[in-house]
């Protein structure tokens, strides 16, 4: 399987071959780290929104590997600013670099950045698109945690409307025969779309608006944060924001395996007392985005196969 | 000749009510104006009524100098409800025939030549379509950048899109032409 000069766009570009192989280079390069595989590379980080986790994660990724990055944190120190085009940005950038990571507040925009391109692009958030590295180190906590990623019943809660991250992993896992419980207010429940989709996969799923009603069956939770940024109209934030706290009550009626997972930040919707359990893998979750990462990016720049 | 001639006439008896009144001879010529031959150009025939206003304008009509007659909520006993549109002194680009696919998927063009159909085709839906719809989620790259939208066809009957960009999945009556 060859990834050199691959863009990684959307987690619907992957087939099931594909991922299982990014997991198990992930898996190579967490046991056995290489330090100077990505020397003499230059990774350009184009985040034209706010980003935490992954901008950090990508420059720690790239600089363990032995590479150098360079990029802006926020469009307001660039010729964004002028009024340049996504397109004449890319472009330019193109020139100045061997590997592009790119956030944009459009949807659409890492596909149109990958046109535009001959260097690879790897998404890093288009709006409320697509994040597919954040779904693939989903994937791995899953595998590592779980032992494995076949025949897995696995819940969603919170902001199922508008979460990417929901949409994107549940695609993803829908190679593996999972059975889903979407647990969320009608308001926020999964779109239509997305269950048309899990339906011609023939994939089994519950909706409820119960978190408990589910939790004996669970193997994974994963738990989303309702997302203000999201929300049209934030009376309807207000309506939804604590509508579901998992706490040690919720625990007392889980699976002793139950993991739970989070893509963070969290507000309120994971209690402090979780984190100290054995169900919590969220902080792990996190740390999983640097192996994930350089596996991505050696593979993307054709240094690991 | 003489038989050239009748093939240009058949088009105007399919869309004649079969029975007109023998007291009604205002109707029948009004029907006959509506409906009135051209020499040279295109009959886009079975359009469903509601998109007929719509494929006008995606040949741009309202500056067409030739004739233009356009029809619609014809009977018609396979769907119920059609519409025409004739355009004189013009022949279809491949890509607009491809634009009035998405509005239209069942649709004939006919191409006249001397009061005559000189050719027929049905419209065929592309599986990819380039530069024909706009992306109706705001918040797409190609609604702020300038460039050529593209669009994946995912169900035919009803018409289901969804955008090569931003991967949103829109439906027939979501579309929008550029």
């Amino acid at each position: 399987m060859d990834f050199k000069n691959k863009d990684i766009i959307s987690i619907n570009d992957f087939s099931r071959e594909e991922l299982l192989h990014i997991l198990k280079v992930t898996n190579q390069i967490e046991q056995k780290p290489k330090g100077n595989l990505l020397k003499g590379k230059i990774l350009a980080a184009l985040f034209f929104e706010p980003s935490t986790r992954t901008r950090l994660s990508f420059t720690s990724a790239m600089e363990q590997l032995g590479g150098q990055v360079i990029g802006f944190a926020n469009a307001e120190s660039t010729s964004v600013q002028k009024g340049e085009s996504l397109w004449d940005t890319v472009k330019m950038t193109d020139r100045y670099s061997d590997i592009i990571v790119i956030r944009h507040p459009l949807e659409g925009s890492a596909r149109l950045a990958a046109e535009a391109a001959s260097v690879p692009v790897i998404n890093a958030g288009d709006g409320s698109n697509q994040h597919p590295t954040q779904t693939m180190l989903d994937l791995y906590t899953i595998q590592k945690t779980k032992g494995k990623l076949d025949n897995l019943h696995v819940g969603f809660v919170g902001d199922l409307k508008y979460g990417r991250t929901v949409h994107s992993l549940a695609i993803a896992l829908s190679h593996f025969n999972p059975t889903f419980y979407f647990i969320a207010p009608d308001a926020l429940q999964m779109p239509e779309g997305y269950l048309d989709e899990l339906y011609r996969k023939k994939v089994k799923y519950f909706k409820t608006s119960d978190l408990n009603r589910f939790g004996r069956e669970l193997d994974v939770l994963y738990v989303s944060r309702i997302q203000k940024e999201r929300f049209p109209d934030l009376l309807e934030y207000e309506r939804f924001k604590d509508v579901y706290h998992v706490n040690n009550s919720f625990l007392q009626n889980v699976k002793k395996e139950l993991k739970i997972m989070h893509a963070l930040p969290r507000v309120g919707e994971i209690d402090r007392s979780v984190d100290s359990t054995p169900h919590a893998v969220y902080f792990e979750q996190a740390a999983n985005g640097i192996p994930v990462r350089k596996a991505l990016l050696a593979l993307a720049l054709g240094k690991l196969k | 000749m003489g038989r050239k001639k009748s093939r240009g006439r058949k088009i105007k008896e399919r869309i004649r009510p079969k029975k007109v009144q023998a007291n009604a001879p205002k109707q029948e010529a009004k029907h006959e104006l509506k409906i009135s031959a051209i020499g040279e150009g295109t009959v886009i025939d079975h359009i469903p009524s509601d998109a007929t206003f719509k494929v006008a304008e995606i040949l741009d009509l309202a500056h067409h100098n030739g004739v233009v007659s356009i029809a619609t909520n014809l009977g018609s006993r396979r769907m119920g409800k059609k519409g025409i549109v004739k355009v004189g002194g013009k022949s279809l680009t491949q890509e607009e025939v491809n634009k009035i696919a998405i509005v239209a998927p069942d649709a004939t063009v006919n191409l006249i030549k001397d009061f005559n159909v000189k050719e027929k085709a049905k419209v065929k839906l592309p599986e990819v379509v380039n530069n024909v719809v706009r992306c109706s989620n705001p918040v797409c790259i190609t609604n702020s950048e300038q460039v050529p939208t593209r669009f994946y066809v995912l169900k035919k009957d009803p018409l289901k899109i969804k955008c090569h960009y931003c991967e949103r999945s829109i439906g027939k009556d979501e579309i929008e032409i550029v």
